[in-house]
């Protein structure tokens, strides 16, 4: 799993390829977490997202709950299979998926 | 061989996947099944890591049996550690919001919707779970 975090002022765009796990997860969440402070509108782009399973969607609950009282917070680019994950879950309705 | 024994520590998640993905090679497995497979399998495998044994450190199981006609993947996990039925636990609710949303419980949930089968025995002081999906 990598991550790339791109910061323009209060928006943020974080980019993350490969598998989003529960080897990956927490490594993910304390990159993450920390950049979030003063952020009003946060990008999560999947395009290079292989893989996620159930430890990657908390992840991502973590920061829709954080986003949630601080401005918004989008997903692009889901693959099919990450998308199937979204939809079995629910996650498609509590994701902003654009 | 069809059995692979190994410490139940999450690090051995990779190896975990690679012995059930080299059987799914044997059968031609389409790469949205494996996919299915492989996050029903890690979150059996993450929850025995996790809670078996805890805090101590026992040894895991995984069996794959392939059937027939038409072509099943079957999968079992066995521990010797606590009794546990991961099946018993109530479904989250997966239309509540974000803001409503527990952490817990969308692993095995994903695991039943993502499997034809899924069944749970305690046999001789071990939990076995297995996993079945047609591929």
């Amino acid at each position: 799993m990598e991550t790339k975090l791109n910061k323009e002022g209060t928006k943020l765009t974080i980019e993350i390829a490969g598998r989003l796990d529960t080897l990956t997860a927490p490594e993910f969440e304390k990159e993450v977490e920390p950049a979030l402070d003063g952020i009003t509108d946060l990008t999560i782009d999947l395009k290079d997202l292989e893989y996620i399973s159930s430890a990657g969607l908390r992840a991502l609950l973590g920061l829709a709950q954080t986003m949630e009282d601080k401005g918004q917070m989008k997903v692009t680019n889901p693959n099919d299979a990450v998308m199937d994950v979204f939809s079995v879950t629910g996650f498609d309705d509590i994701l902003n998926i654009v | 061989m069809n059995q692979l024994d190994i410490p139940a520590v999450i690090t051995n998640l990779p190896e975990v996947l690679a012995f059930i993905g080299k059987h799914l090679d044997e059968v031609g497995c389409s790469t949205s099944d494996r996919y299915k497979i492989e996050v029903a399998a890690e979150e059996v495998f993450t929850n025995i890591s996790s809670y078996a044994y805890n805090p101590e450190v026992g040894s895991a199981s995984v069996r794959v049996e392939i059937l027939n006609d038409p072509i099943t993947v079957e999968i079992s996990f066995i521990d010797n550690g606590v009794k546990y039925d991961p099946l018993a636990r109530p479904d989250p609710n997966t239309s509540l919001s974000a803001k409503e949303r527990k952490r817990g419980g969308l692993g095995i949930f994903m695991t039943k919707k993502f499997m034809d089968d899924v069944n749970y025995e305690y046999k001789d002081g071990q939990n076995i779970l297995t996993l079945k999906k047609t591929v």
